[in-house]
């Protein structure tokens, strides 16, 4: 039933491995995860991005039968994970966000009992553990006690466990939480070795990480998915805009008269004293549409106005902010619609419809962000006023 | 389910714990094997077993401290929760895993009848069916330890209160004792349990109706019976604690006689916590 197919082949099917149909879980009072649904198709790399607290690792413990949900349902390959677990958690291999190790085993004992628990059969056993061992490069501490190893061994060792079995899905939770630089980097090569016959899940709070290695982001802020698209996609449908970043020196009247003339074709212009330099030396950016090229007109502004440009380069607002900008924005969401329910279910005692109604519209659609995103409350995170330009000095 | 089974049993002679308690069990029982029956002379072997009962105190909170609770502390119950195997399963290998644990001392146990006839007349089929009441006895407040366990998260709270529970067990028969055997008294201590009762669903559940469904439920179940036949209640309290004294249930066994209903009594505790064990861990994934 698991059988996993070569990777070209699986482009061609788009065979769907993970159903999340609203997904919801209540921790007490506290809503986890609300009303959550996507699917996972074979052959990917899907990376779970959100802050932390907004329900990944909840999310992940509930597709893996860890947890039992509110309400939802999570179907793995054809298998309901509340219905038929031992079924479906056969196609799953999952690497908890702390690595779950028996500190007094060995990596070989470790990996042999889990290869016995998976129900793998005995003749298949060796070669499967060998196989994992050799592909997270464990094969030369596979006697040590794990308590003895270092991290970076110890989330290998996970991701070796997770890999036994064959699963057609691995799920890994932050699996470079806490390890260095240089092991990260392994880490991620291995994830993407992983990819080329398993579909991969792994969730990150981290962004850069997911944009190296993930195909395809899904970001959950409040245990909601506020997006979900391919990281191509996903920047420039959120990415109108380009910022000119300038350093440039003289009088500070004439440089604002040379900013005024340039916010008619800006989005916004933020100006502050740069320090490290000698006096009279401005850092100055300017947001403009991604189509616009501002930097022909910046120059001969300047000269007119007598001042030096030092510096001068364009940067396009990356993913990063990207993330920053939905996750802020659906805190503000967040909060109203904290309010506006409190409000409802008030009102509700007498129109019951009014909230079908309202889930309806704000349900989080399957493909792609909040409509409203509002492009003036600006990459760098900071408000700006109908003035297209502020001193951020006095 | 197998593969929990031997990694269990393996844990347990990895840390020191198992053999703790082969060890210390078979100190106790040579000890008084020393004392009754070589240097006193005294040809029954369940005697001393019917001392020795007291041990289990002692060291079956030290064998089920960890069963449960270690895992969910250094957290790889996740591990076990993701492997295609269903949680009565993995929750019924740590107890087969245990009772081996204890199978091993009362094995060697079993040879010293044997040991014992070299030097006179034993009587075998007390000897032995004492041996298996112990066995018995041993399993079910092991069922008990491991319920312990899968409350909490800290291995010193899972001993301690087993250790607690199973005190309250050996002492029961003694408690029964001094409880009036009157009609009311009967009932006020009933109220007292269902107001216990009712604490402890409210705790767990944090829902104050259920709680009080749970409380008036009770009550008039209880005035009910009070008023309609008073005389049910005449010693009952005494009697229901009585049903709960593990420990002298066992009494039968050294006595010379092999109890059915005893052997019924300990297997079904051994069901019982086994099962209750199993839904304090699926509970656990709900919260």
């Amino acid at each position: 039933m698991c059988r996993r197919f070569p990777l070209r082949e699986m482009r061609e099917e788009d065979i769907t491995l993970i159903e999340v149909k609203n997904l919801t879980k209540r921790y007490g009072d506290n809503l986890a995860v609300k009303d959550l649904s996507f699917t996972v198709e074979k052959g990917k790399i899907y990376g779970f991005l959100g802050p932390n607290g907004a329900g990944k690792s909840t999310t992940m413990n509930i597709i893996t039968g860890c947890l039992a949900a509110t309400s939802g349902t999570v179907i793995i390959n054809g298998h309901d994970i509340f219905e038929e677990p031992v079924e479906a958690k056969k196609c799953i291999g999952y690497l908890p966000e702390l690595p779950p190790l028996y500190m007094d085993m060995t990596p070989l004992e470790y990996l042999q009992f889990v290869a016995q628990a998976k129900g793998i059969a005995r003749d298949k056993r060796e070669y499967g553990i060998n196989y994992a061992m050799e592909k997270t490069q464990i094969t030369g501490v596979q006697n040590r006690l794990i308590k003895n190893l270092s991290k970076g061994y110890r989330q290998r060792v996970g991701i070796a466990q997770a890999m036994l079995g064959d699963p057609e899905i691995i799920i890994l939770d932050e699996p470079t939480v806490g390890l260095d630089p240089i092991q990260i980097i392994e880490i991620r090569d291995l994830i993407k070795s992983l990819a080329e016959d398993h579909t991969v899940i792994l969730s990150s709070h981290i962004l850069s990480e997911v944009s190296a290695v993930c195909n395809y982001v899904m970001i959950i802020a409040h245990g909601r998915l506020i997006a979900s698209d391919t990281i191509e996609n996903l920047s420039t449908y959120l990415v109108g805009s380009n910022v000119l970043h300038m350093t440039v020196r003289g009088d500070l009247g004439r440089i604002r008269m040379a900013i005024n003339t340039l916010a008619d074709h800006a989005k916004t212009i933020r100006y502050e004293e740069n320090t490290e330099e000698k006096t009279d030396t401005y850092n100055i950016d300017i947001e403009t549409d991604r189509s616009a090229d501002l930097r022909e007109l910046a120059f001969r502004t300047f000269v007119d106005e007598n001042c030096i440009i030092l510096k001068m380069f364009v940067e396009a607002i990356g993913l990063e902010d990207v993330f920053l900008k939905l996750t802020t924005e659906d805190d503000e969401d967040y909060r109203e619609e904290q309010e506006e329910e409190a409000l409802e279910q008030r009102e509700n005692a007498f129109a019951p419809d009014a909230l079908d109604e309202d889930d309806a519209s704000e349900g989080p659609s399957d493909s792609d962000i909040a409509p409203d995103s509002d492009a003036d409350k600006g990459g760098s995170g900071n408000d700006h006023d109908d003035d297209d330009y502020k001193p951020m000095f006095s | 389910m197998y593969a929990i089974y031997k990694k269990e049993l393996k844990n347990y002679f990895i840390n020191m714990t198992g053999y703790i308690f082969i060890a210390f069990m078979l100190a106790i029982t040579g000890i008084f094997t020393t004392i009754i029956n070589l240097m006193s002379s005294y040809p029954s072997f369940e005697q001393v077993l019917a001392n020795i009962t007291i041990v289990f105190l002692l060291i079956v909170p030290i064998l089920t401290m960890r069963s449960i609770a270690e895992e969910r502390h250094s957290k790889t119950d996740q591990l076990l929760y993701s492997l295609p195997v269903s949680v009565s399963q993995i929750v019924i290998a740590k107890y087969l895993a245990m009772f081996t644990v204890l199978l091993i001392p009362t094995a060697i146990i079993s040879l010293y009848p044997l040991i014992l006839s070299i030097f006179g007349t034993v009587y075998f089929g007390t000897a032995y069916a004492s041996i298996f009441g112990f066995l018995l006895l041993g399993g079910a407040l092991l069922a008990v330890g491991m319920f312990m366990s899968s409350l909490t998260e800290s291995q010193v709270i899972a001993a301690v209160s087993s250790f607690g529970v199973i005190f309250a067990m050996y002492l029961m028969s003694t408690l029964a004792a001094i409880i009036p055997s009157s009609e009311i008294a009967s009932l006020i201590s009933f109220a007292v349990v269902l107001g216990i009762f009712v604490l402890i669903i409210y705790n767990l559940t944090k829902n104050a109706t259920i709680a009080g469904i749970t409380a008036a439920v009770g009550a008039f179940i209880l005035a009910g019976i009070y008023f309609i036949n008073s005389s049910v209640y005449g010693g009952l309290f005494s009697s229901v604690l009585n049903s709960l004294s593990v420990f002298d249930r066992y009494s039968t066994f050294t006595n010379g006689l092999f109890d059915l209903t005893s052997v019924v009594y300990y297997l079904s505790l051994i069901v019982l916590f086994v099962f209750c064990t199993i839904q304090s861990v699926e509970k656990r994934r709900w919260s």
